[in-house]
């Protein structure tokens, strides 16, 4: 078991605004872990900082990156993300990241929206990024879509299709900023049934969200944010049935 | 009767010289419109770079910036009569009496006049597109030209076309100032019809419905293109998408 994330003091301010006080977590392969928390309270911050769509003030991120991998045995490369020479478009390539707003390319149908990034980041060739591209939209119940524009899809749908694309450039963990927060009601249950699945799969995933039901049932960490700070972690039964912590106590009495 | 036999008398001796015209002012039109484009997409492209993390390349960056501007705001706030005659005449003062051929000349000066147009009408274009596109890119590991190029352009094209099919409108009527360094271009030939013939009014009318024809013509074929790329309101589910799709 390797570890995808060491993340020490992690900081982020906007001007005099101080998001992330100082954020230390370490994720192992194979977690789903939980961010919750109010809003405001630096947790998307957090998750933009891990592929650098937000440039982190202070601190220091450290990447399992896996560069050899078979049966027996895994060869990992720690590196430091925030090194001036580190290659960022390569890194975020292994790094997969579900937005809130789904993100879709407008110009594209389904199937070219899988494809792109695999095709043109990481360099394979159209028939093999066809067929990794089908059998993650299969895997989302998305497969009979591939002709389809974004705009003609409902909210659920385009998530699938986002996480699908995610999934297709085969990243080592997948990061999830707030996926269903922008649903009806009724899609979100569609949305977390496929995330759910990839969880039960032991894929590497940080999941920013307001389903305190799948952070319950789910997750197999749950981190509480406040202030910009780490506030409380462990383990969800813990998190939710004996909280330690005041303001975790507060926040999950108004969310339950 | 007097007026529609001259304009008779007018298109059938001069057609030639007519058709030149039209052939010229086209010619210099659509290909100043598509290199003004390409130069606006590049300017575009380049004013819209993330600060490079490197300090030296990061004020190189800095410098073409400002290059760039000086450009577009130079050749957007003179005239292009002014401009045609300062870049056609200046290359004979530097060159020691040589003079640029006429037609290449005009098109190097539209097309540059063009690019600072559409930098603008671009830069606009890219403005509104939704940032979500841009980081839904960089998030699956694209560079800027790969997102630029695959994501932002093809949806900014969209959007802008009516503003640079303006811009080939405002071209066509625009080369006729050409005609002050001698581009034999659709005014150019009225002038000097207009001498053989001493039928000034009719000459200019003549030439006055083609210039309309032109550009009603290309705003009639530009709307055909901004419909075909909105793409289809529908589409078709797929069953077995490993064989069909694509």
């Amino acid at each position: 078991m390797y570890k995808v994330f060491q993340i020490t003091n992690l900081k982020k301010d906007f001007g005099a605004n101080q998001v992330l006080k100082g954020i230390n977590l370490t994720v192992n392969a194979g977690e789903v872990i939980s961010v919750i928390g109010s809003s405001g309270s630096g947790k998307s911050t957090f998750l933009r900082c891990l592929n650098l769509l937000e440039k982190p003030t202070d601190g220091k991120i450290v990447f399992g990156d896996v560069v050899q991998s078979s049966a027996e045995t895994i060869v990992v490369s720690n590196c430091n993300v925030l090194d001036a020479a580190f290659d960022v478009t390569k890194y975020r390539s292994k790094v997969g990241m579900v937005f809130q707003s789904f993100n879709l390319f407008n110009n594209m149908n389904v199937l070219k929206n899988c494809m792109v990034g695999q095709c043109k980041v990481l360099g394979r060739s159209k028939e093999e990024a066809k067929a990794n591209a089908i059998k993650y939209l299969q895997l989302v119940g998305m497969d009979k879509y591939v002709n389809a524009r974004p705009r003609h899809l409902s909210g659920g749908q385009k998530q699938r299709v986002a996480i699908a694309r995610a999934l297709a450039m085969d990243p080592q963990v997948l990061l999830f900023d707030e996926p269903t927060s922008a649903l009806d009601p009724e899609m979100v249950g569609e949305v977390l049934d496929v995330m759910t699945t990839l969880a039960k799969s032991g894929r590497t995933m940080i999941v920013v969200t307001h389903e305190m039901g799948f952070a319950r049932d789910v997750s197999t960490r749950v981190v509480f944010m406040d202030q910009g700070v780490i506030a409380e972690e462990g383990d969800p039964q813990q998190i939710f049935t004996n909280p330690q912590q005041e303001r975790t106590k507060q926040f999950l009495s108004r969310v339950l | 009767m007097g007026f529609f036999n001259t304009v008779y008398k007018i298109i059938t001796t001069y057609w030639k010289q007519l058709l030149i015209g039209v052939g010229n002012t086209m010619l210099i039109a659509l290909v100043s419109t598509i290199v003004g484009l390409l130069i606006g997409i590049l300017v575009g492209i380049y004013r819209t770079l993330p600060p490079a993390r490197n300090g030296f390349v990061r004020v190189l960056q800095k410098i073409g910036d400002v290059l760039l501007a000086i450009y577009i705001e130079v050749f957007r706030s003179t005239p292009m009569m002014v401009q045609s005659m300062v870049i056609y005449w200046g290359y004979a003062f530097m060159s020691g009496g040589k003079t640029l051929p006429l037609l290449p000349a005009a098109l190097f000066i539209v097309s540059i006049n063009t690019g600072a147009y559409i930098s603008e009408i671009v830069r606009g274009g890219i403005i509104s597109i939704d940032k979500g596109q841009f980081e839904g890119a960089q998030a699956i590991g694209m560079t800027h030209w790969q997102t630029m190029t695959k994501v932002v352009v093809p949806q900014v094209l969209r959007n802008i076309l009516p503003a640079v099919g303006n811009e080939f409108v405002i071209n066509i009527k625009d080369t006729s100032v050409l005609n002050v360094i001698g581009v034999v271009e659709l005014f150019y030939q009225a002038t000097v019809i207009s001498k053989f013939t001493w039928a000034t009014f009719e000459t200019y009318a003549v030439v006055c419905v083609l210039y309309f024809v032109m550009t009603f013509t290309i705003t009639l074929i530009l709307r055909r293109i901004e419909k075909a790329m909105e793409g289809k309101a529908h589409f078709d589910l797929v069953e077995a998408p490993s064989k069909e799709a694509m």
